[in-house]
């Protein structure tokens, strides 16, 4: 039986108060595709019947079912890979000018679905920090069924042609059976955990860094500001913000100011928004105000002291009961009760100095290796290396984190045989 | 933009040369490696290859190594396309020279990121907007 408007229209008041997505008439179609899975297991795929029955009581963990279905997932490594560029050309330096080289950062992947996007940025990271810096990525969804799947960083085949560079597959991947394993030195660097964007941010959290990307977009203008709001208030004064391609802070937040990178942008508090200390992409003007080093107060607990504590955290894959709101654990509340001082995870060595062919290295001919960021390269407020000196011949080609456009042929000429077939 | 589809399989290079039409490539087809390299060396100019590992005459590898020992071919991007996956293959094929690697089976998606990373195509963004 089709979903009838009524039904349609319960899913859609769940999900706008769950999550503030909405679902606005005429998405019944996406409704229906999303639920059916949910059907098949209740009401043997009849989707009306479905919703009908759940309203009815006594499936409340159906509820977070339903949300966490209707929440896309899409997601895939280095998504974009404008943002990747603009982290470790830009904003990377600029906050290691006012931070010094041994700096340890603090960034939130906000909405990081199944991992890729933390892992991606904890690869830019590892290759792109001097010796000395260091970092820590929390990461975090609303999602705990997509959250245990980042956690364990297993990928499959087809997870990992989508956008992971072969010579980073590599180094942090090792091939299990079918699948792929992110290294245990790489996911040490990353803290999962549970967080609605409608909730309060990490309490007492500053961040250097947040990716908040392609979310923004499923909300109304009111919530869209909410979030920014709640986000400039744990970002560091010289911090920067990374949405989405499609999104901005314009006209609906101004207490941001855009700063244009390469093809995108990145967003940083504006002095009038901001608590003090030099705003990115001004010039270093002593101390930033931002925790310069030291621990998140109240600290990001490190993944070994609060493995996955936020019990009931997620509105989905929790017993019944998790989905309500109340029992959603806040960020602050979980890093409160692991009582640590803010976790100091030691730098993973750059494995990119070492071929993973003991002799074998790319012949002195190669045209365009790509080894980006070598470690080392990003010290004060040198940018990191660009495109002109980031391929020196005889380097691994397993140093490459970003690539390069061959120069195009100056003429082309036309084929003397082969046409195009 | 033209790219080379490199493979024994005339379904297969359908498929690869289909999916990169689609991304605007002009595409051009060889059987084997010594196929495409006796294109490359009658002058056609190409800006990419997608290049099988197992075929006869001249397998993918080889293909890669000859390209790369060659001057005149510098400003190339050689991408494998192949069911090969083991950590082991995929070493020697970026050891060898090739700049990227993409295990069959694969969705267009996988393609348009590959080759977006390596700045072979528009930055593509698709947002899918519920609301």
């Amino acid at each position: 039986m089709a979903l009838s408007q009524e039904s349609f229209a319960w899913v859609a008041d769940l999900v706008r108060r769950r999550s503030a997505i909405q679902l606005a008439g005429g998405k019944e179609y996406l409704v229906e595709s999303r639920l059916l899975p949910l059907a098949r297991d209740l009401t043997g795929g009849d989707v009306d019947a479905y919703v009908q029955r759940v309203r009815g009581g006594g499936h409340d963990g159906e509820h977070g079912r339903i949300v966490e279905a209707l929440t896309t997932n899409e997601t895939s490594w280095f998504r974009d890979s404008s943002p990747f560029t603009s982290l470790r050309t830009h904003v990377l330096p600029q906050l290691l000018s006012t931070r010094g080289s041994v700096a340890h950062l603090k960034v939130w992947s906000a909405a990081c679905s199944t991992g890729q996007e933390p892992y991606s940025l904890a690869m830019t990271l590892t290759d792109a920090l001097p010796p000395g810096a260091s970092f820590e990525i929390l990461a975090t969804d609303l999602s705990e069924q997509v959250l245990t799947r980042a956690r364990s960083g297993r990928y499959s085949q087809l997870e990992i042609n989508r956008g992971l560079p072969a010579p980073l597959m590599v180094r942090h991947l090792t091939r299990v059976g079918a699948e792929w394993q992110i290294s245990d030195g790489l996911r040490r660097t990353i803290t999962f955990r549970a967080h609605n964007l409608l909730d309060p941010p990490p309490a007492g959290a500053r961040f250097d860094i947040v990716f908040l990307r392609n979310v923004l977009i499923y909300f109304d203008a009111a919530t869209k500001k909410a979030i920014l709001d709640r986000v400039r208030r744990v970002l560091a004064p010289d911090g920067a913000l990374v949405l989405g391609a499609a999104e901005t802070t314009i006209g609906i937040d101004d207490s941001w100011q855009r700063v244009p990178v390469g093809t995108g942008s990145v967003y940083t508090p504006s002095r009038a928004g901001a608590a003090g200390g030099a705003p990115f992409g001004a010039p270093a003007g002593g101390p930033a105000g931002g925790p310069a080093g030291g621990p998140l107060a109240g600290g990001l607990p490190s993944p070994r002291v609060a493995p996955a504590a936020t019990p009931a955290a997620a509105l989905a894959g929790g017993p019944p009961g998790a989905a309500s709101l109340a029992a959603r654990a806040p960020l602050g509340r979980a890093v409160a009760a692991a009582g640590t001082a803010g976790s100091l995870l030691p730098r993973p060595r750059p494995a990119a100095a070492q071929p993973l062919v003991p002799g074998q290295s790319r012949p002195a001919t190669t045209p365009r290796p790509v080894p980006a960021a070598a470690s080392g390269a990003a010290r004060g407020a040198r940018p990191l290396p660009n495109a002109s000196d980031r391929n020196p011949p005889g380097r691994s080609p397993f140093d490459r984190t970003t690539y390069d456009r061959p120069t195009p042929a100056a003429t082309p000429v036309p084929p003397t045989r082969g046409a195009q077939r | 933009m033209r790219a080379l589809v490199i493979d024994d399989s005339r379904t297969m290079r359908r498929i690869v040369a289909g999916n990169l039409q689609q991304l605007g490539f002009e595409t051009y087809q060889a059987e084997h490696g010594q196929d495409a390299l006796d294109l490359l060396d009658g002058g056609l100019e190409v800006d990419l290859c997608c290049i099988d590992w197992n075929m006869p005459v001249m397998d993918g590898l080889t293909f890669v190594s000859r390209v790369r020992a060659d001057p005149r071919w510098r400003s190339v991007t050689l991408m494998m396309v192949t069911t090969e996956s083991e950590q082991g293959q995929i070493v020697r094929a970026l050891a060898a020279g090739a700049h990227e690697y993409l295990i069959k089976p694969f969705t267009p998606d996988a393609l348009r990121d590959k080759l977006e990373f390596l700045g072979l195509t528009a930055p593509a963004w698709t947002v899918e907007e519920p609301a």
